[in-house]
């Protein structure tokens, strides 16, 4: 089941073992600049809020009612990335993500089920976070907000549509029987091995296109696919709404909109590497890998580029290791 | 039906006295006067009231009351017969779904009842 705490999504499966539970977090962040450089990956400047879709009910397009999920609000251009935080235990859960029902992994259209060929779901905890779409076999392109039915977005680049928006998640935890059997490897070896007012399409609803390119690589899956247990899953949608249109929905003001990468590389502030030894990654993904990019589209469209979109030249950069987190605490 | 009200109101009443009754041994503020006075009601009401006389107070009474006496609002409310405004409106609200959930937890521990959470609604997509 997945609660709603604190604007984390709360995903537990009880009946499956008492430690499989994980929180999943939306960060807000910089957009960084999308030039076709490789950029460290950019800070957490804390969550985005999220409601019940339900509360709403009458405030939302009916398609979102039907949905269910939460509503995320996003400014324009802004861009964020997932956070996942599992218990002490590290329980482990193979999650897919989709944008607009488009797999962020293979860029292949949204099924509920996990592929082992390609790959198509990330294995966390050993993923800490997920930044963007994977377009090489350690770099992805930064999920950025676009409104929805101005071709930008993944869905509507490779379906041709503007259907269905959103971020779409479902997550699998582990057999129980064989999370046991890790449990009890590791205290013989006493570490783990390798660790419209009408509502039909508004013009300000919200979908993730790909921004910048950033170095983070999607794991390979070291247990195998038979070890997730596919009797049992929680799926969520996540609703983008437009900020304005946040505060008109919900009442409640959406946070401030994010520094731009120069003002706050120019602060001496930090971006941050992330390594994980011995981890394998995915390849990435052909279909991704052939998408337009947002500023690569406006010149394509004949629009201006983005005014805030200078190249930057982090020079702070920390360097995280597993368990590590990346999120800022503070007001920007 | 005399008789139901009747025990209901002498436990409401009861249950302030005793508990008026052992605050005021350790502080004499807490006499029927000086309670009444502070919650705005005359001290005969107040004593008709303990004693199972009259009907239990208003629910901004009882709340007054419960302050008084450092008791939860809710459950003197309960035992005098009544529901807090806000749950009547959280239940007007969303009837059906209230009705079912209450029902479904009328025989469940506490422990489960505690454990009750709000799932965030997988829909069609």
């Amino acid at each position: 089941m997945i609660e709603l705490n604190e604007d984390r999504l709360v995903v537990s499966f009880p009946e499956v073992h008492e430690e499989a539970w994980l929180e999943i977090e939306f960060q807000r962040t910089l957009r960084i600049p999308d030039d076709n450089r490789e950029y460290p990956l950019p800070p957490g400047l804390g969550r985005f809020p999220l409601v019940h879709t339900e509360d709403y009910a009458d405030r939302v397009p009916e398609r979102w009612v039907r949905h269910g999920g939460v509503i995320l609000p996003m400014y324009q251009s802004e861009a964020l990335w997932i956070n996942f935080h599992c218990s002490y235990a590290e329980y482990p859960f193979a999650i897919k993500v989709a944008a607009g029902k488009i797999d962020a992994v293979t860029g292949n259209a949204w099924d509920d089920s996990l592929h082992r060929v390609p790959q198509d779901y990330l294995v966390v905890p050993r993923q800490p976070w997920l930044d963007g779409f994977n377009v090489a076999a350690d770099r992805v392109r930064q999920f950025v907000a676009m409104p929805l039915g101005q071709g930008f977005s993944a869905e509507e680049q490779l379906t041709g549509e503007a259907s269905v928006g959103g971020l779409q998640l479902i997550v699998y935890p582990m057999k129980a029987e064989r999370y046991r059997q890790l449990q009890e490897r590791e205290s013989r070896l006493e570490t783990i091995a390798d660790m419209e007012v009408n509502f039909s399409l508004r013009k300000s609803e919200i979908s993730l296109a790909p921004g910048g390119l950033m170095r983070q690589k999607i794991y390979r899956d070291r247990y195998g696919i038979r070890s997730w247990d596919k009797e049992h899953c929680s799926r969520c949608f996540i609703h983008l709404a437009n900020s304005e249109e946040y505060v008109e929905i919900t009442g409640k003001a959406p946070p401030h909109a994010p520094p731009t990468a120069k003002s706050y590389t120019e602060a001496g502030l930090p971006w941050f590497e992330y390594y994980a030894a011995d981890a394998k990654a995915l390849e990435g993904s052909g279909v991704l890998a052939g998408l337009d990019s947002v500023e690569a589209m406006r010149i394509k469209k004949g629009l201006e580029p983005c005014s805030d979109n200078e190249s930057v030249q982090p020079s702070n950069v920390k360097s995280l290791g597993p368990g590590a987190r990346r999120v800022t605490e503070g007001e920007f | 039906m005399r008789t139901v009200y009747y025990t209901v109101h002498m436990q409401f009443g009861q249950y302030v006295r005793e508990a008026r009754e052992r605050l005021r041994a350790d502080d004499p503020a807490y006499s029927v006067r000086q309670v009444a006075k502070r919650i705005g009601v005359e001290p005969a009401y107040l004593s008709k009231v303990e004693r199972g006389d009259v009907a239990p107070p208003s629910e901004a009474t009882i709340v007054k009351l419960a302050g008084e006496l450092g008791e939860e609002p809710d459950v003197l409310l309960a035992m005098a017969g009544k529901v807090a405004s806000d749950l009547q409106e959280i239940i007007r609200k969303r009837p059906q779904l209230f009705a079912d959930l209450l029902r479904g937890l009328r025989q469940a521990p506490n422990h489960a009842v505690l454990r009750v959470v709000r799932e965030v609604r997988d829909g069609d997509w």
